[in-house]
């Protein structure tokens, strides 16, 4: 369980950090808590690490336009605990506050979670129901990406080799939203097997904005645009929720491994998906 | 290439020449000479290696001693303070909250890092409090039970 020999470096900014990974041989490593084990079962092993703890503009949690940005090096304790996400976007802390154990939580940060794109991670989910855009540094410059373009598949992203992420942007929630993130865990990792986010708006007694984010399911987490249309324009009665989330694996090819096979999978995300809408759908107002 | 790292460990500064592969639990149980700390999975799931880094409880078999480097670090070595245990070690000692022990330090760390941020939580707090520490005597009842009674001690 030791990792194979690696220069070490610790950049103070980004422009210093973007020069060390230009040559596309070095990995960047932020909390470490999907890197390290990588590197421990020498699955990973770089040449070159460059740390990101000690470049300045990743840390930070602010809010501006409508939106909260979240740095990337923004732990996922930091992002649960505080306060301000807490309030304007209940769904982002409720989700960081269920991955892993408070020991991951407290190294392991938002941007490498987002990089690291494990098809059973959290945060998708809940990233794919805020339709969270993902900002992006590199040698020609700054761009933000949404989070559907970002997760293209199982560990791929839409980060270009010499780019780092810098942050996440998630919408403030309007109030009267109700949200939920609902996850089928595996307990010995904490992964979700499955894992469905929800954001819930109602207008006049019925359902007026849906937004439904799965995880654990697919390659990658997605949208499940055909709950969200089948949630539209109903009072979000118990067989309103069962005939939304019935359709939510629909079109996806369904993860199989040890701990859940493929239709054991789809039948878990209706019963979380239905669950989390229903506990969305209460907190609605 | 070996790097130089200054570390404050149990409120002494130390500085080393160590590999960058090296991770903190093998620095602190192999140069430090801190054994407390133990090793289990060496994979991050059972919590026997947990220190605290700059206040925080974490894995320390996932966490590489360079990135450690200028930070404190709190061992259960450095939780007694002259003679006398910290209210977590002796809630243990009272409630017998330990059969053979090898998950003791680590829960320890994870008990102190809650009851830190959460001085009295009910019992399935102190459940989600733990949920990164494995005891393979299975003996939670009684972890609980001192987790429970530390926090008594630490608010009276």
């Amino acid at each position: 369980m030791i990792a194979q020999d690696f220069n070490y470096s610790t950049p103070a900014t980004i422009e210093e950090a973007l020069g060390l990974i230009s040559g596309g041989e070095a990995k960047l490593l932020a909390g470490g808590m999907s890197l390290i084990p990588l590197m421990k079962l020498r699955l990973a092993a770089p040449g070159h690490v460059v740390d990101l703890s000690r470049v300045a503009g990743l840390s930070g949690i602010s809010e501006a336009g409508g939106a909260i940005r979240v740095g990337a090096m923004m732990t996922h304790y930091e992002v649960e605990s505080s306060a301000l996400v807490r309030a304007r976007c209940t769904l982002l802390a409720e989700t960081a506050a269920m991955i892993g154990d408070v020991q991951v939580r407290n190294r392991g940060t938002m941007g490498g979670a987002v990089a690291h794109a494990d098809p059973s991670a959290d945060y998708p989910a809940a990233l794919q129901a805020l339709e969270a855009r993902v900002t992006i540094a590199g040698a020609a410059g700054t761009r933000v990406v949404s989070v559907d373009e970002f997760f293209v598949d199982t560990f791929t992203t839409g980060l270009e080799p010499g780019e780092i992420i810098t942050g996440i942007e998630v919408p403030v929630e309007p109030e009267g939203t109700g949200v939920s993130y609902q996850k089928m865990l595996q307990p010995a990792s904490g992964f979700a097997i499955v894992g469905v986010a929800v954001r819930i708006r109602k207008e006049g007694g019925v359902i007026s904005f849906a937004r439904v984010g799965v995880t654990g399911l697919g390659s990658r987490a997605y949208r499940a645009a055909g709950v969200e249309e089948r949630l539209a324009g109903t009072a979000g009665s118990a067989s309103d929720i069962a005939n939304a989330a019935a359709v939510i694996a629909d079109g996806i090819d369904a993860n199989s491994d040890i701990h859940a096979s493929a239709a054991y999978r789809a039948q878990m995300a209706r019963v979380f998906g239905a669950r989390a809408i229903q506990a969305a759908v209460n907190r609605a107002a | 290439m070996k790097r130089q790292i200054s570390v404050t460990i149990n409120g002494r500064t130390r500085t080393d020449e160590v590999e960058p592969r090296l991770l903190l639990i093998h620095y602190l149980r192999e140069v430090c000479g801190l054994t407390g700390p133990h090793i289990g999975c060496e994979t991050s799931l059972c919590g026997a290696c947990t220190v605290e880094f700059n206040g925080q409880a974490i894995k320390s078999c996932t966490m590489f001693a360079v990135q450690a480097d200028g930070g404190r670090v709190t061992t259960i070595e450095g939780l007694a303070s002259n003679g006398t245990l910290h209210p977590v070690q002796e809630a243990f000692w009272e409630e017998h909250a330990l059969q053979c022990g090898f998950c003791t330090p680590g829960m320890i760390m994870a008990a102190k890092q809650l009851l830190d941020r959460n001085p009295a939580p009910d019992d399935p707090e102190i459940r989600h409090g733990i949920e990164g520490n494995l005891c393979r005597c299975t003996g939670y009842q009684n972890i609980v039970a001192a987790v429970r009674s530390a926090a008594a001690k630490m608010s009276a």
